[in-house]
């Protein structure tokens, strides 16, 4: 694949749009999964199935002031809603979606997005301590225990899939895993590396990805019901909404690395309909998952929030790394 | 050991048996009313602000007699009548009720002997003036016929 300013530039375009479609998109999908789920029909008002709701929103969002208040720390404000948007940009240009579809491939991919994803915990930092208000604060905290918590297992998770792949790049990650439904590394049936805990590491990531993106039953740093709406509770209109498109953002490229690091990428299951669309069926199926757990469980508290990533999630994921390493030098 | 296990699977299988339950209400029915399009019939007990009962010809059973007017605690009944020549009964000209003071008490229902009022099934009332809260049972009973 020659790589032109123009194949370039092109892919970028396609990144952004892609996530900012995603993110409007998914608020949508969210509150039909809500409706659904609790019995009702979601949003139906504005155009066919609600479905110009997100268009709608987002000129409401657009045309309100954008208010900042007295003795708030105004550079770090303003750059934390910024902050919490583009690291989930720059992501998508690593993130294959097929052996040709990438925006740039570079070896060490993966590394990049777990770099731009801890950011996105620095931006509900930088947005909570700014705001000059006890919940913001109290939020910021929160999210940043949380974030520290659950970076760890995710990343010794990671590090187990790095090792069987032997290698950051994400397009030999998914070549690794070519060959079907068994093959991918949700299966304990790798090739010379029968590591019956493979499905404990997807549960693990998966938890993960839910708490690094702040998401129900992890969301202890919106907490709406005890902190008003914890780090974002002083910003308004596209302040507030580049806070709340991000969050959608993260969620689309947790999907994405679930996807690219255990359930095989564009690998299609039992050759059925190779393509480029078994990427995307993925990625909707786990962001349906996303949607799904948000309106089933309550939100923990933070005691147990931190326990279950210290006490649970780091001892398995860990012992899950040495086994592996055992495996992979034994066969 | 056995019991940190054991936590960590069964608390595991409950989250799965509660993902569940919420994917089986997905696709059950939908059971709220959309309600500026659609409204459901009000209960039989349901007390909305009074209104006159239509005889056969769709005139009031009202015969101007007052008792209502003297039962409600409130003071928010005005009726006004008069005996057209050649006539025995009185004719009910005006049925006023101000609504803003009315409490639903019922005293004026209970205390017509000839049956002429009941409680409406009324519930859409919302307004930001206080005047639209002054009915006139006449018009609105003449406004029902057509």
């Amino acid at each position: 694949m020659s790589l032109t300013l123009i194949n370039v530039l092109a892919a970028v375009i396609i990144a952004i749009a892609f996530v900012a479609a995603n993110a409007a998109y998914l608020v949508w999908a969210e509150r039909k999964g809500a409706g659904f789920i609790q019995r009702r029909p979601g949003p139906t008002e504005n155009g066919p199935w609600g479905l110009l709701q997100p268009p709608v929103d987002g000129i409401k969002l657009m045309t309100k002031q954008l208010l900042i208040p007295g003795g708030v720390d105004k550079i770090i404000f303003v750059i934390a809603p910024v902050l919490a948007m583009f690291p989930s940009i720059v992501s998508f240009v690593t993130i294959p979606f097929s052996d040709t579809i990438v925006a740039h491939n570079i070896n060490i991919g993966l590394l990049m997005i777990f770099v731009f994803g801890s950011m996105s915990a620095m931006a509900i930092l930088m947005g909570g301590w700014s705001s000059r208000n006890k919940y913001s604060m109290i939020s910021s905290v929160r999210a940043v225990s949380q974030a520290v918590a659950y970076e760890i297992p995710m990343l010794i998770t990671a590090i187990t899939v790095v090792m069987i792949a032997g290698s950051l790049d994400l397009m030999e990650i998914v070549h690794k895993q070519s060959g079907g439904f068994w093959h991918w590394n949700i299966w304990p049936f790798q090739k010379g590396l029968f590591n019956i805990l493979m499905p404990a590491s997807f549960l693990i990531f998966f938890i993960c990805s839910l708490a690094e993106t702040n998401r129900a039953p992890f969301d202890l740093g919106e907490a709406e019901s005890e902190l008003v709406a914890g780090y974002h509770t002083e910003y308004s209109s596209m302040g507030f909404g580049l806070f709340f498109m991000g969050e959608y953002a993260n969620i689309v490229i947790g999907a994405c690395l679930t996807t690219i690091l255990f359930l095989g990428g564009w690998d299609c299951p039992f050759g059925l309909f190779p393509g480029v669309w078994w990427f995307i069926v993925k990625i909707y199926i786990l962001i349906f998952t996303f949607i799904w757990i948000r309106w089933t469980f309550p939100r923990t508290t933070i005691y147990s929030l931190l326990n279950l990533s210290w006490k649970v999630l780091i001892p398995i994921s860990l012992f899950n790394l040495l086994l592996t390493a055992g495996l992979l030098k034994v066969f | 050991m056995f019991r940190y296990f054991n936590d960590i699977f069964s608390g595991l299988w409950s989250l799965f048996i509660g993902l569940g339950i919420t994917f089986q209400e997905f696709f059950k029915p939908k059971i709220t009313i959309h309600y500026p399009h659609q409204s459901i019939k009000m209960t039989a007990r349901y007390r909305g602000h009074i209104e006159l009962i239509p005889g056969e010809e769709g005139q009031p059973l009202c015969v101007v007699c007052g008792m209502c007017e003297k039962a409600c605690p409130s003071n928010c009944i005005s009726i006004g009548g008069e005996k057209p020549e050649g006539s025995k009964k009185k004719v009910l000209t005006s049925y006023r009720l101000d609504f803003t003071t009315c409490s639903l008490c019922g005293s004026c229902v209970d205390s017509c002997n000839f049956g002429a009022i009941r409680f409406s099934k009324e519930y859409n009332l919302a307004s930001t003036r206080k005047e639209d809260f002054h009915f006139d049972l006449l018009k609105r009973l003449e406004e029902s016929k057509q």
